[in-house]
């Protein structure tokens, strides 16, 4: 387990660019589509945790999902795995290649792997709806929700707070 | 001792740094600059290089500043101290959430609840893609076209699911085509 979750960690550590919610369609694809370890609802609950607890997105998943498939070896797999890609990275260009940014050849790659950094996030947002079960009246949450994180610079933390503040109101007068 | 202080800066950073990479960045943009350990454009720097390499930006932000100033050791240092708040936190977080589930099966605060949470981290991941439509982003109309072939891609095996689609939706795959396209296109 320790192997399974260090190599799937390493290869979603690899080969995101730009972090946190970046990695988020590679760890669907690893963790829900190809391994199986949770479902797609699970996938969403992960994230709001990941969210509201301190710290790196990508880390806490980890964290979630090493300390769900295997216990503590599972964290440590998961967590070294995420980590070690970037760390390597970093350190190499911090010790030999300071001005490789400044090479054409990468600045054009990344010209043309931004654009598909942000199609990439956005496109699974259609299956994560539909696994959801979101009706029209629903669908306001999360339009609400990226409104407000977009154009009012309100701090995600606290759509987490207000949502389960709100949902905890809305059931108790129900009942 | 430039190590105590590199592991108490990072493991504070750690701890409050809510919202993922870029809120931590301007965390660590605070404390850098305030021990006087980098200068405002090295920062500008580290911004740059974390955004162009991949992993989390906070790890990155975190391995490049603790090389800097501590050597190899130094960027063990920082880069444990920003996990080591996460791994006491989260875990907590997870093992509370586990718990709650089995104990309030079917409890409708608890479900109602966790359901709603799931259309508002949709919000969540959208908002992340909304801010970064942006002009640095999207340069010119070649951007929107690769845009545009990556979210077909990707949504594909949704209509028609067979081996084809699912191995053209690989997320790696097309990371890896866009910068050939970028190779291509703008060099």
């Amino acid at each position: 387990m320790f192997f399974q979750l260090f190599w799937t960690y390493l290869k979603i550590g690899t080969f995101t660019l730009g972090g946190g919610y970046a990695m988020l369609p590679l760890i669907q694809r690893e963790v829900v589509d190809r391994r199986g370890w949770i479902d797609e609802e699970e996938f969403l609950n992960m994230i709001a945790l990941a969210q509201a607890a301190p710290g790196l997105i990508a880390v806490n998943s980890a964290i979630f999902i090493g300390w769900r498939v295997g216990g503590w070896k599972g964290v440590a797999g998961a967590v070294l795995g995420a980590v070690l890609p970037s760390f390597l990275i970093i350190l190499m260009i911090a010790m030999v290649f300071r001005d490789w940014k400044d090479l054409p050849a990468v600045e054009a790659a990344f010209k043309g792997i931004r654009p598909a950094v942000v199609a990439l996030i956005a496109a699974p947002l259609f299956k994560l709806a539909k696994a959801a079960k979101i009706s029209w009246l629903t669908a306001l949450i999360p339009v609400a929700a990226a409104l407000l994180i977009w154009l009012g610079h309100v701090n995600p933390v606290w759509i987490i707070v207000t949502t389960i503040i709100a949902t905890i109101i809305v059931v108790r007068i129900k009942n | 001792m430039i190590y105590l202080e590199l592991f108490i800066s990072f493991f504070k950073i750690g701890l409050f740094g809510f919202g993922g990479g870029m809120a931590i960045f301007s965390l660590i943009q605070m404390e850098v600059v305030s021990h006087g350990w980098l200068t405002p454009q090295e920062i500008v720097d580290i911004m740059a290089i974390s955004q162009v390499t991949p992993g989390p930006i906070g790890i990155n932000c975190a391995t490049y500043v603790g090389y800097t100033i501590g050597g190899f050791w130094g960027s063990v240092l920082t880069t444990f101290a920003l996990v080591l708040p996460s791994l006491v936190i989260m875990l907590s977080v997870c093992k509370a959430y586990f718990w709650l589930s089995r104990r309030f099966q079917g409890n409708p605060y608890f479900t109602e609840t966790l359901r709603m949470l799931r259309f508002a981290v949709i919000g969540l991941i959208a908002s992340a893609a909304l801010m970064l439509m942006k002009p640095t982003t999207f340069i010119d109309p070649t951007s929107w076209i690769i845009f545009a072939a990556v979210a077909v891609l990707t949504i594909l095996p949704e209509l028609k699911k067979n081996k084809v689609t699912n191995l053209l939706s690989h997320p790696i795959l097309l990371i890896l085509l866009a910068g050939l396209a970028g190779y291509f296109i703008y060099l």
